[in-house]
């Protein structure tokens, strides 16, 4: 038996106007539009996976788990990035096409999949592992809730790199590491369990680090988990600032 | 084609994927290889916490924690592997919070800990407070510890590797190694290995209503199905009682555990009619089936009348915004409705097999019901240890893939380091060859999107909470015309570079053999028990069905696979059946 949504059914037609790009054939994307009935509670994903099943099965972009925790299906979508599967139909202006775009800043690899590989570099770059010190404990460790609470924020992260390819420094200047790498960073840096900040500090404080950050806010707005990009990025420039050398 | 050597070859990157890397990297060579990336794996989705007793909060233990999961999983659960789970679950969660885990903690600083659907003290006196949580994000702060962790100890990944096939030793006796797609360029792996471990997750995707991404489509059980080797107790699919209505997205237990409460449409507390104990917090088999039964007896809400709700209003905003912003925020994005201030709307959404790959209590993957594959083992949703039997208890899940992960890990590792590497058989890529040319070349007229939408509604419609001999064979009719009809499907792109339509025309044929074994096992299952509700049938029979399915690839002299059913004692310790109430 299945449910079914109390709603006005009302379908729309929907234009989507998609940036395609076949590594085979193009030189440069191109964008193709593909009008397709849908619900205004539809997610962008689900019209995407339409209009493959049933218009053209070559379109190609990455998607799992559909409502916002992977991360996979980051994209721009009329020219802001975010997540497929979490823009609906109805917070949409579909009187002019829907135009869904590549993220921005990374290698692209075919419609909208990029190479996500420099992204996860500059992730695992910044050491994104508890460091503890001494032995293990046998138990436990203990933390306060208000200690737990400072990093909270950033333990959202889902490395879907909305932010960091949302970054007009991440565009034009390929090594900056981008803000996602200080999201990642910031949460073991201000975790009261981790031995590592020092360490974590001085990767942050090269001439890649946070100082490249130029407050622009676009990660924050991009961020589909709503975690407060920019404050963290400002947290660790503090955190730099005031620490002892 | 490439040819890779390792010790040992992880197959999926979820929890259990993660966790047995961990421990086998650090005592041979290996390999991880994933459909995804790592963090992209649905363990990542599983919201409200990982039982352990710990004790952190009130008097528990963990035998207590067995008999719970025991009795929940309807006594189909192996007692031996629960009693491992249980007691190793304490040293599970004690492992993650030194890997960085940042569980929720109590005033004292300790790991908190909160009440789950169907954990009770003292044998069913009470709900309990066992389940470790971060907020409602346990699973994702699992997923992202586990992978942290991957990147410390420099674990070697191939991302977007699709696995296809299993290789086996020429005599066939023991696991050779994996073959891969690789879908950036389409080229094709084979890794040899001494051995192998699949970690490849469920089959949420032959449902239409699941909780499940859409990548969950059962390819290492589909794998091992097609090597002739026997899958357990696939007719056990649990529902989740909570998924927002009409999409099923998933929405925490935990929101019962933090005292939330299931209304009909006339405002009332149903649950204390079917589980007068523990109400809200009764196991989801039982969840699931009530609320079916109150919107068949015309008491579901909503302008169809077709779901019920799920009440959070009377408790402190401040406390849904800490304890379940996720959920929150899914309820807001997807519905309109805030919990806040508004019933949420749900209904049961396909959620978890607690059916797979047969393996003993070391993870070894079985033949039959007592020989062991060498060099093969499973972890995680993919196996059947069996741990849930009929029915998973809430947050065992998370459980499931740490320990048995664990265990995987290191008993792959320590066969490889006394094991030789076994010859590579000849042409042991062409199957896969076949699989994906066949697929490029054909010129028939069938769609991948059609076919996969028509057994998900035939399965949502004929083989979910509750089912009956006719709908059953329905769904079996169905579902074998569909098959015949996937013969002739054929994909638009002939590309080799990112050619995701082939992959998902491939993830297809799984799934159609996982719904046809799913339907057969529920039709020969002539009772109802835990997760698989007969309603011609709706006693448990004890004497005659106290005991695993094992389903094995039957093919005929002129070439057609059947299913074909035999059974495997369950393991009983010190736990007799008795009857379930809550």
């Amino acid at each position: 038996m299945a449910a079914t949504v109390p709603e006005q059914i009302t379908r729309l037609q929907v234009t989507f106007k998609i940036a395609r790009f076949i590594p085979e054939t193009d030189e440069e994307p191109h964008y193709e539009e593909y009008t397709v009935e849908a619900l205004p509670t539809d997610r962008v994903l689900t019209v995407l996976q339409k209009i493959k099943d049933e218009v053209d099965g070559t379109l190609t972009f990455r998607r799992s788990c559909a409502h916002g925790i992977c991360g996979s299906d980051a994209m721009r979508i009329n020219g802001r990035n975010r997540l497929a599967c979490k823009t609906l139909i109805k917070d949409l202006n579909i009187k002019k096409p829907v135009v869904v775009e590549a993220i921005k800043g990374l290698p692209l690899e075919k419609d909208l999949v990029v190479d996500m590989e420099p992204f996860f570099q500059a992730y695992r770059d910044v050491m994104p592992f508890l460091i503890s010190e001494g032995h293990d404990p046998t138990k436990e460790r203990l933390q306060t809730i208000e200690d737990r609470a400072v990093f909270d924020d950033t333990t959202k992260c889902i490395l879907c790199a909305c932010c960091t390819t949302s970054c007009p420094v991440f565009w034009s200047d390929g090594q900056y590491f981008g803000p996602q790498a200080i999201v990642g960073a910031h949460r073991f840096i201000f975790d009261s369990r981790d031995a590592g900040t020092d360490v974590r500090l001085d990767i942050l404080n090269s001439k890649e680090g946070v100082w490249r950050c130029r407050t622009t806010f676009n990660c924050t707005d991009a961020c589909p988990r709503g975690i407060e990009v920019t404050k963290a990025i400002q947290e660790v420039k503090r955190a730099l600032m005031f620490r002892r050398d | 084609m490439q040819i890779h050597r390792y010790d040992v070859v992880i197959v999926g990157a979820g929890g259990a994927g993660m966790r047995a890397a961990l421990e086998s990297s650090t005592r041979a060579r290996t390999a991880v290889l994933t459909k995804l990336y790592p963090t992209r794996s649905h363990t990542g989705a599983a919201q409200g916490g990982m039982c352990a007793a710990l004790a952190n909060v009130e008097e528990d233990n963990w035998e207590w924690h067995t008999f719970d999961t025991i009795k929940g999983g309807d006594y189909l659960v192996d007692q031996d592997a629960a009693e491992i789970m249980c007691k190793e679950a304490i040293d599970a969660v004690i492992d993650l919070e030194k890997m960085g885990l940042p569980f929720n903690r109590t005033p004292e600083g300790r790991i908190d800990q909160r009440r789950f659907g169907g954990h009770t003290r003292n044998h069913g006196e009470a709900a309990v407070r066992r389940a470790c949580y971060a907020a409602d994000r346990t699973g994702h702060m699992i997923l992202q510890t586990l992978y942290q962790n991957c990147i410390k100890q420099d674990v070697e990944f191939f991302n977007e590797f699709y696995v296809l096939d299993l290789v086996m030793s020429e005599d066939g006796e023991r696991t050779a190694g994996v073959v891969a797609y690789e879908l950036a360029t389409g080229e094709i792996h084979v890794f040899r290995a001494k051995s192998v471990v699949f970690a490849t997750g469920g089959f949420g995707k032959v449902f239409k209503t699941t909780s499940n991404a859409h990548t969950l489509t059962g390819d290492g059980m589909g794998i091992i199905w097609r090597k002739g080797l026997p899958l357990e107790d696939m007719e056990f699919y649990q529902f989740h009682p909570t998924g927002l209505a009409g999409l099923g997205v998933l929405l925490t237990e935990g929101a019962r555990g933090e005292g939330g409460i299931l209304r009909n449409k006339d405002g009332e507390r149903f649950m204390e009619r079917y589980a007068p104990t523990i109400k809200d917090l009764a196991p989801r088999d039982m969840v699931a089936r009530a609320m079916v039964q109150e919107v068949r007896e015309g008491r579901g809400a909503g302008p169809e009348g077709d779901y019920v709700y799920l009440d959070l209003t009377h408790l402190p905003a401040e406390q849904i915004e800490t304890k379940l912003p996720d959920i929150t925020e899914f309820a807001r994005t997807y519905l309109g409705v805030d919990p806040i201030t508004e019933l949420v709307p749900v209904f049961p959404t396909a959620h978890y097999a607690m059916g797979g790959i047969p393996t003993n209590i070391e993870t070894e993957v079985l033949r039959d019901n007592d020989t062991v594959v060498p060099g093969l083992y499973a972890a995680g949703e993919c196996a059947c240890v069996s741990v849930h039997g009929a029915n998973r208890l809430g947050t065992n899940s998370l459980l499931d893939i740490n320990v048995f992960g664990r265990r995987a890990g290191i008993a792959a590792a320590e066969y490889a380091v006394g094991a030789e590497l076994p010859d590579l058989p000849e042409n042991s890529e062409a199957f896969v060859e076949g699989l994906v040319s066949g697929l490029r070349d054909s010129t028939g007229g069938e769609r991948v999107g059609e076919i996969r939408k028509a057994m998900q509604e035939t399965m949502d419609m004929n083989a979910q909470v509750y089912r009956t001999e006719a709908t059953l064979k329905q769904a079996l009719s169905d579902v074998q015309e569909l098959q015949r009809r996937f013969r002739n499907v054929a994909i638009h792109d002939k590309g080799e570079r990112y050619n995701t339509e082939l992959l998902e025309a491939i993830e297809l044929g799984f799934l159609l053999d996982l719904a046809e074994i799913l339907v057969v096992g529920a039709l020969e299952r002539k009772e109802s028990r835990g997760g698989h509700a007969r309603e011609d049938y709706q006693a448990r029979d004890d004497v005659n069905f106290m005991r695993h399915t094992m389903a094995y690839r039957h093919v005929s002299e002129n070439g057609d696979a059947t299913v074909r059913l035999d059974y495997k004692p369950v393991v009983v310790t010190r736990y007799q059946p008795m009857e379930r109430k809550y």
